[in-house]
């Protein structure tokens, strides 16, 4: 078919050619993308060249060269591994991960009692999955669980009392205080600034300056001084004998400075619907709170998914901030555990570390983000 | 259809001597800028009135007004009885008696089509959901679109959608229907499969308001026309008087230029 010229055919009897070779396949990606011009050539072969000089050596501290397991004497339980122990390789001192994994994960949590994070933190995982996948279908029981009986549940096993043994919040820390700072604020921080964002576009002036106010103030103080703030003014504003916890306190801290940031996003998704949207909704006799919550919020908060996510992402990251005020998160106390006098010299081990769990969380949220962004796009796809 | 045949044809669909909607001294402000100018309108159930007129003569801030999507400052305006004040039952109440279909549809893109149907229904006439489902299922036959019941808004033409959205209004049963340029954001092709749903409509018994520049549907079901410009209501009449006879200037230059183009 494709030897007769298409000109000599009869107008409306062209059929449909598959395009050139040169336009498909390997080579015809590598001719767009690769080397479409000299420029894209030159700037594809730098950027091999900046590749091989950076993973190899990388790869090769990290992985090759690395040491992975304790010495004989330390697996007979003879004593405790220190830095001399990785002397014999170049590469990274794994073991160092390795001995302080506990505590990388519990804090000074009394190792009797570590139990309970377990169960807490497998409990939030669960209902996590539950409430994400598609395959659980009953999700108000999952929502209702999460939402009520969870957090009630989680700081009874983790503060203790009423039959279990009591732990002070200055014992808690690492990766385990980390999920909780991050965990407590992405949950709050959300509705708070649902409603922050819609009493900033209310006509109501009362609400709406003390929306505005709240959001702008929050907006405007770094966090590192909202914790200060937590830390060192809000007890002199409690009643005198009344003390509130100082996790509490950051905890309320991280969630108001937070809210603040995800009212803004929420409000850019509130904007971006049209108004027709609103007067279709009350045309039919729907109330202000039917309108949010059946057509505003569902089509805003899909348009803000991925603000909220940056927001829950950076959240994450700024729980590190609480270590300014005394409090031993996952990044401190890697960072402290590397300065231990056994440990010298295992700083860049730590930082690795650190920075593969936090990238593990963080890209986990962002990936599911883009998931569900797909998944509600209604606009022409069919699901 | 001829001029005389469908002034008959309109004649004949029933007309009460119960007032539906009344607007008397009706006036509203942009700012400086007065929309409407002391506007008085009397529609009786079953009447089929089309507004038309120059845009930004205030058509579709008139109808507008009559569910409370703009404010008027000045006049009165009462559906069946009830007047529109700042109390906000009374504008639910006329919310839910009066159906409104819009230029740009306002189908709720997140929802599908028999969900943007049993919606209202299910929480403001607190009908079951099987019930709704029913009523939507029967007007999505009205409009001969049942087989999309299951789609999104977006998966749909123009004028299914805009067919999916006189259905909603339906679906809950109003006593009068708005129409704010029902066909203008459609393709040509598309405006006739809308017409005949209104037509249809019309037919029932249904009392519509609708502001359109579509001359053969005023011929077709209405039984007056009226006029608008610069806010304010020129002249109103039968469809055959309005389009043989027009009486000011106004209204023969609007003609003019629509009907000869």
């Amino acid at each position: 078919m494709s030897d007769i010229p298409m000109s000599t055919m009869e107008p409306g009897t062209r059929p449909s050619l598959p395009p050139p070779v040169t336009e498909t396949g390997i080579i015809g990606w590598m001719r767009h993308n690769l080397f479409a011009t000299w420029f894209d050539a030159l700037l594809t072969v730098l950027a091999m060249v900046l590749v091989y000089l950076i993973v190899p050596p990388f790869v090769n501290w990290t992985i090759v060269a690395a040491t992975w397991v304790f010495p004989p004497d330390v697996i007979t339980g003879t004593r405790t591994a220190q830095f001399s122990d990785c002397s014999a390789n170049a590469g990274a001192c794994w073991i160092f991960v390795r001995a302080r994994l506990p505590q990388f994960f519990y804090g000074f949590y009394p190792a009797d009692e570590r139990w309970r994070v377990d169960i807490v933190l497998i409990m939030l995982a669960v209902s996590i999955y539950g409430l994400l996948s598609e395959r659980v279908k009953n999700k108000k029981v999952v929502g209702w669980f999460f939402f009520a009986a969870f957090p009630i549940l989680a700081f009874w096993l983790l503060l203790g009392g009423l039959g279990l043994q009591p732990v002070p919040t200055r014992l808690w820390g690492g990766f385990m205080l980390t999920v909780v700072i991050s965990s407590v604020g992405i949950v709050f921080s959300l509705p708070l600034g649902i409603l922050l964002a819609l009493g900033r576009r209310s006509r109501l002036p009362v609400v709406h300056m003390i929306c505005v106010i709240f959001i702008e103030f929050a907006r405007g103080v770094p966090l590192i001084s909202i914790l200060f703030m937590a830390n060192v003014l809000l007890p002199l504003f409690l009643p005198q004998g009344v003390s509130l916890d100082i996790l509490l306190r950051i905890l309320i801290g991280v969630t108001l400075f937070a809210a603040a940031y995800m009212a803004e996003v929420v409000r850019g998704g509130l904007q971006a619907l049209p108004k027709g949207q609103y007067e279709g909704a009350m045309a039919l006799g729907l109330g202000y709170w039917q309108v949010t919550r059946f057509i505003i919020m569902p089509q805003a908060l899909r348009i803000a998914i991925p603000g909220i996510v940056n927001n829950f992402i950076s959240l994450t990251q700024d729980t590190t901030l609480v270590a300014i005020v005394g409090l031993y998160d996952f990044l401190n106390i890697v960072r402290a555990g590397s300065r231990d006098s056994k440990w010298i010299g295992t700083e860049m081990e730590g930082y690795v570390f650190c920075a593969l769990i936090y990238f593990i969380c963080c890209f986990a949220m962002s990936r599911y983000s883009m998931y569900l962004e797909r998944k509600l796009h209604t606009g022409h796809k069919k699901r | 259809m001829t001029a005389q045949a469908a002034a008959k044809g309109n004649a004949e669909m029933q007309v009460g001597t119960d007032v539906m909607l009344e607007l008397s001294g009706v006036n509203k402000w942009y700012g400086q800028f007065h929309v409407l100018k002391d506007i008085n309108l009397t529609v009786y159930r079953g009447e089929r009135i089309v507004v038309c007129g120059p845009s930004g003569s205030g058509k579709s801030t008139m109808i507008r007004c009559i569910n409370r999507l703009e404010e008027h400052q000045r006049g009165k305006i009462s559906v069946e009885g009830v007047e529109l004040t700042h109390d906000l039952k009374n504008i639910e109440t006329v919310r839910r008696e009066v159906g409104m279909v819009f230029q740009h549809f306002n189908l709720f893109p997140h929802l599908t089509v028999i969900e943007n149907l049993t919606l209202a229904p299910i929480w403001v006439r607190k009908m079951p959901k099987k019930e709704a489902e029913e009523v939507a299922m029967h007007y999505l036959q009205r409009v001969q679109i049942p087989e999309q019941a299951q789609k999104y808004p977006g998966q749909l033409s123009g004028g299914q959608q805009q067919r999916v959205a006189i259905a909603r209004s339906l679906c809950m049963n109003p006593k009068v229907m708005l129409f704010d340029e029902p066909t203008s954001a459609l393709d040509p092709e598309m405006i006739k499969e809308v017409l005949e749903v209104m037509i249809e409509l019309a037919r029932s018994g249904m009392t519509m308001l609708c502001v359109t520049h579509e001359m053969g549907f005023a011929r077709t079901v209405a039984n007056r026309v009226i006029f608008m410009d610069r806010g304010e209501i020129i002249e109103q009449n039968t469809p055959e008087e309005f389009f043989s006879h027009p009486k000011s200037e106004r209204t023969k230059l609007f003609l003019s230029q629509i009907l000869h183009h």
